[in-house]
């Protein structure tokens, strides 16, 4: 793994450095937050079990999170990364694929970590958010759901052909999958068959997964499995469809 | 003289379309080795199956003694490339990419006095997205020379630079062979050949045609010498047909050209001379490789 360390933090200088990533995976939620937040307050609601709706959303809004990174931030940099040759000049050292791959995996979990910590911050701050019921528990289930997810950012970064096909793909998934799995907005309001369709969908089962965790302190053991398997089934194709050049 | 660099009988094809059709070469230490061609002969591939970059379908290649295919790591860390259609993250700071690649390499050089002899000393904190194309082109050689490499491979190395720089990276070129290293230029400008190259593997349409010294490949060639120059006050072309080594005199306007072997120049001055003819524009033109692949091919190179 030589050059995994500086590689990872030259990355890390990189994403920070490009102000859209920033906004979508950083500031776009906890915007979010702030807006529902100060039309909705974040009071006990005995229609809602005796929570508010922040504490309702905050699960939500974590899958939000690794969901634009899986499904956009992923695919996109490396597709870039392949269409200008970036990637092709690293192949041409003697660094490793797996180190090139697991900088940009550590990357993205360390961005995503503060955006996380940045919701919960500002929740806590602003809203009296509820601290997660399963207490640090819900980190492992960020930590599996993210690498699920990521996995599948690294089939569709190597599937598409070029970095313009995968933004358009990735938000022709990522935005119906968004409202559909309780993400943005909690999955109870909707339809009943609406729920159903939810069910199908794997960012659903991410947020199902933190959700149980955060409010319940419970294992959805249903959403573990389709997640993990997700991550195997991820990891496995991915090494097959990724390509250099 | 060893060999560093041994290809027998390579071959390689994309699908249907044949790239390299059994090429073989070898490349001796310390020689600035050529290889030139139209875009689209075969040149990248052949380097890029060398490099360890693409696995050739058939052949041997031995690179420093090794495999490049088996022993990918142990040769990267021992040669140097720079490539076409390579790029770095336009954001990527100069000081951050050397740093980075020099972290993948078992043994560095200093980076720092590179970039001073590359003359990107004060670009040091610059993005990559905001060099000019002649900087990024040095950045990447400074990054092909991090390691200290036995072999370097420049492909294309002066495309997109003005003269100037093209002579100046030229002479930058020289000094490496200078250092004892090995350099392998792969490049379609066969003036840049001709000034750079201790020998030249002409390749076209994925075959190698010919094989030689700059110099050795122009004199078999036994091409004519050109003398040009314009003279209005029209005298005897004839004096000139006898001149010594004077194949053909013709005349385009007040454009006379006067072509032959031998030291053409100086015999066709001296009959100008005693007609009191002294045109400003007198000027030879030798054979040049442009010439040698004319000769070969039926066709220029730049097409």
């Amino acid at each position: 793994m030589k050059g995994f360390t500086k590689l990872t933090y030259t990355e890390l200088k990189l994403q920070i450095r490009e102000p859209i990533a920033v906004f979508f995976t950083l500031a776009f939620p906890v915007m979010l937050l702030v807006l529902f937040g100060a039309i909705f307050g974040n009071e006990a609601d005995e229609t809602l079990s005796g929570y508010g709706r922040i504490d309702l959303s905050v699960p939500g809004y974590i899958g939000m999170i690794i969901g634009t990174i899986g499904m956009l931030g992923i695919p996109v940099t490396l597709a870039n990364y392949r269409d200008l040759g970036i990637l092709r000049r690293l192949r041409a050292t003697p660094v490793q694929s797996g180190t090139v791959l697991w900088s940009h995996v550590v990357t993205q979990v360390v961005i995503a970590f503060v955006g996380i910590v940045l919701l919960f911050v500002v929740g806590s701050a602003f809203y009296d958010l509820r601290a997660p019921d399963g207490n640090a528990m819900v980190i492992p289930a960020i930590v599996i759901g993210a690498f699920s997810f990521f996995a599948i950012g690294f089939v569709l970064a190597g599937v598409m052909p070029t970095a313009r096909t995968a933004q358009v793909v990735g938000m022709a998934i990522f935005y119906p999958m968004l409202f559909l799995s309780g993400a943005a907005m909690p999955r109870f309001i909707m339809p009943e068959i609406v729920q159903n369709i939810s069910q199908l969908l794997p960012l659903t089962h991410v947020v199902i997964l933190i959700e149980d965790l955060w409010l319940h302190g419970t294992w959805n053991l249903t959403s573990l499995a389709v997640v993990v398997t997700m991550f195997v089934v991820g990891l496995i194709v991915s090494r097959y469809t990724f390509r250099w050049e | 003289m060893s060999n560093v660099i041994e290809v027998h009988n390579l071959q390689k094809s994309y699908g249907q379309e044949v790239a390299v059709g059994g090429v073989s070469f070898s490349v001796q230490k310390g020689e600035i080795f050529s290889v030139v061609g139209p875009n689209g002969a075969g040149k990248s591939t052949i380097i890029e199956t060398i490099i360890g970059l693409r696995k050739a379908d058939g052949g041997q290649i031995s690179v420093l003694g090794l495999d490049p295919q088996q022993d990918a790591r142990e040769l990267g860390n021992r040669i140097g490339t720079q490539l076409q259609q390579a790029a770095l993250p336009d954001r990527m700071k100069v000081w951050e990419a050397l740093d980075l690649y020099a972290s993948f390499y078992e043994r560095t050089i200093p980076w720092e006095p590179l970039l001073e002899q590359w003359g990107l000393g004060d670009k040091r904190n610059a993005q990559f997205g905001n060099l000019s194309g002649g900087q990024k082109q040095r950045l990447f050689i400074c990054l092909a020379l991090l390691n200290d490499p036995e072999i370097v491979f420049l492909d294309e190395l002066t495309t997109g630079l003005d003269p100037q720089s093209r002579r100046a990276t030229w002479e930058l070129v020289t000094a490496i062979r200078d250092q004892g290293k090995t350099v392998v230029v792969i490049s379609h400008y066969m003036d840049e050949v001709e000034a750079l190259a201790d020998r030249v593997a002409i390749i076209d349409h994925g075959q190698l045609i010919a094989l030689d010294t700059p110099a050795n490949l122009i004199n078999e060639l036994h091409g004519e010498t050109k003398v040009h120059f314009t003279s209005s006050n029209g005298f005897e072309l004839n004096l000139l047909s006898a001149v010594d080594g004077v194949t053909s005199v013709s005349q385009d306007n007040n454009h006379i050209t006067v072509s032959g072997h031998g030291s053409l120049l100086a015999r066709v001055a001296a009959v100008l001379a005693q007609q009191n003819v002294a045109p400003a524009d007198l000027r030879v033109e030798h054979p040049s490789l442009e010439d040698v692949f004319l000769k070969l091919t039926g066709k220029t190179i730049v097409n």
